[in-house]
């Protein structure tokens, strides 16, 4: 009880706790989707394309969301509109478009300012990155993204399903993966600050993964991905601060210990 | 009786080949008609091309009369997506609802009371609280056909419905079809491998091959030299 009096008595530490908590709930929602598309792997390049991005910001020296929400926005349309086409495979523009997306924005880094401590936290997570008007925009753009999933929520569930019987049958299937995509971008762009390139696609998957071993209806995985996601963020970021470890890395382990009980759990309840 | 839909010309291609060419063929309100051809000649590109998940290269898809596109409902190929997708038996049959409910977000009673009214008709409302992936295929499928009707009062298709599913179940599932046709007076669309129901439900045939295809009722269809030569082959 201490130790919570004690992290809340910090700004930064409130502050990262509410754009967390949010960006936790985003993430884990939007997870369940881009897991059962087959596009987890999407997350994870979009967050190198954030890193590169950052790094151009900072040695611009601008507002770091300036930047990196419009080049991500842009880099997840192309990505979706890749893995669609299927001329060339999603996986590997993936991984072409990641690891240049890396290489781009350390090449920068070092040239201008050397690599520091603001590279380090990019990388895993910090909770000390975030200025005052971060936290406000990331507040914002975090609500948008809870309000517009919510609302089509339906539509998200149907395309998700069976995009072909969608399209077929009268609904605009591109419009809402344009809408998807563009949720995804920016819930990373706001949650890697927190979580780190490296790790904020554990955020993404691990609830989802997690709650498909228990659950069974869409809802009910929609649901529990949430709660887990936000719990585990909590833990995540208490552990990190006690023991001094950045708080991506202890996050993303939290989630995998969730995950490893709840894969105990579907086994003794036999949900395979 | 009024014409739903007409096609002329249909050319659709997969990567600069042409895959289905010069398909023409109109379907009226209660018409009940199969798609045979051989693997290959093209039948699934062609439903897909006239629901307009694939691109027309030539040709027309006409809805007409009152029929809009939000009147449709499909059943498609089962996607690997699906085999391990966490979703109630009724979270999936509503989803057909969606272009039923018009500009508002969430389903009202009007369109969860079509669900459950699907699920009766089918027989399958015990299933309402199952999981969709641990169905067996032909609960699965009807599953999809009760979404199919909860988008469409008028007109079906079916993508090989029948596909992996054992005897019984399979002229189960035929019989259902059947029903809906006649009774209802919903006009099936359905591409199959199985000729002798085809001839048997069916009141039109639409035979594509690589080079030339044939439309008209199944009369016609036994006459024609397409027809003969297809069932001696089966017959073989």
């Amino acid at each position: 009880m201490g130790l919570l009096k004690e992290i809340f008595s910090y700004g930064f530490m409130t502050r990262a706790f509410i754009v967390g908590g949010l960006v936790a709930l985003c993430a884990s929602l939007l997870g369940v989707i881009l897991v059962l598309k087959r596009y987890s792997m999407i997350g994870d390049g979009l967050s190198h394309v954030g890193f590169g991005a950052l790094s151009i910001a900072m040695v611009m020296n601008v507002a770091p969301l300036s930047i990196a929400v419009p080049v991500v926005v842009a880099a997840a349309f192309f990505l979706l509109r890749i893995s669609e086409n299927g001329k060339m495979k999603g996986d590997a523009a993936i991984g072409i478009i990641s690891s240049s997306a890396i290489a781009l924005g350390v090449t920068i880094t070092a040239l201008s300012s050397g690599m520091n401590a603001d590279v380090y936290s990019y990388m895993f997570g910090s909770v000390l990155s975030m200025g005052r008007e971060d936290v406000i925009l990331s507040i914002i753009l975090s609500i948008a993204v809870l309000t517009i999933f919510c609302l089509f929520y339906d539509k998200i569930f149907a395309i998700t399903f069976d995009e072909a019987f969608a399209k077929a049958t009268g609904t605009k299937v591109d419009f809402y993966n344009m809408l998807l995509a563009f949720l995804t971008a920016i819930t990373i762009v706001v949650g890697m600050r927190i979580m780190g390139t490296m790790l904020i696609s554990g955020l993404i998957i691990f609830p989802a993964l997690s709650s498909m071993r228990i659950f069974r209806s869409f809802k009910s995985v929609m649901l529990s991905a949430a709660i887990i996601s936000v719990c585990c963020f909590f833990i995540g970021i208490i552990i990190s601060y006690a023991w001094a470890i950045p708080t991506g890395a202890s996050i993303v382990l939290s989630n995998l210990g969730i995950f490893l009980i709840f894969v105990l759990l579907g086994k003794i309840l036999g949900r395979d | 009786m009024g014409i739903q839909l007409s096609c002329e010309n249909i050319t659709i291609a997969y990567e600069k080949t042409i895959v289905v060419k010069n398909i023409s063929f109109q379907i009226e309100q209660g018409d009940y008609m199969c798609i045979l051809g051989e693997n290959g000649a093209g039948k699934s590109t062609l439903l897909k091309g006239i629901l307009g998940l694939v691109p027309l290269i030539d040709g027309t898809v006409l809805l007409e009369g009152n029929m809009k596109k939000i009147d449709i409902g499909y059943l498609p190929q089962q996607t690997q997506i699906q085999k391990d997708f966490p979703a109630s038996v009724y979270e999936v049959v509503l989803s057909g609802c969606l272009n039923q409910k018009g500009k508002s977000f969430f389903y009202h009673a009007k369109e969860k009371e079509r669900a459950e009214y699907n699920l009766k008709r089918l027989g399958i409302e015990g299933l309402k609280k199952k999981s969709y992936r641990n169905l067996s295929g032909g609960q699965q499928q009807r599953v999809l056909l009760a979404r199919a009707l909860c988008a469409t009062d008028k007109i079906i298709f079916l993508d090989e419905p029948i596909s992996g599913l054992d005897p019984v179940v399979t002229t189960e599932f035929y019989q259902l079809i059947e029903k809906i046709n006649r009774e209802d007076k919903i006009s099936v669309v359905m591409i199959s491998h199985d000729i002798s129901t085809a001839l048997k439900s069916a009141n039109k045939i639409l035979h594509i091959k690589k080079e030339e295809s044939f439309f008209g009722t199944k009369a016609e269809y036994l006459k024609s030299d397409f027809g003969r030569e297809f069932i001696q082959n089966i017959e073989k």
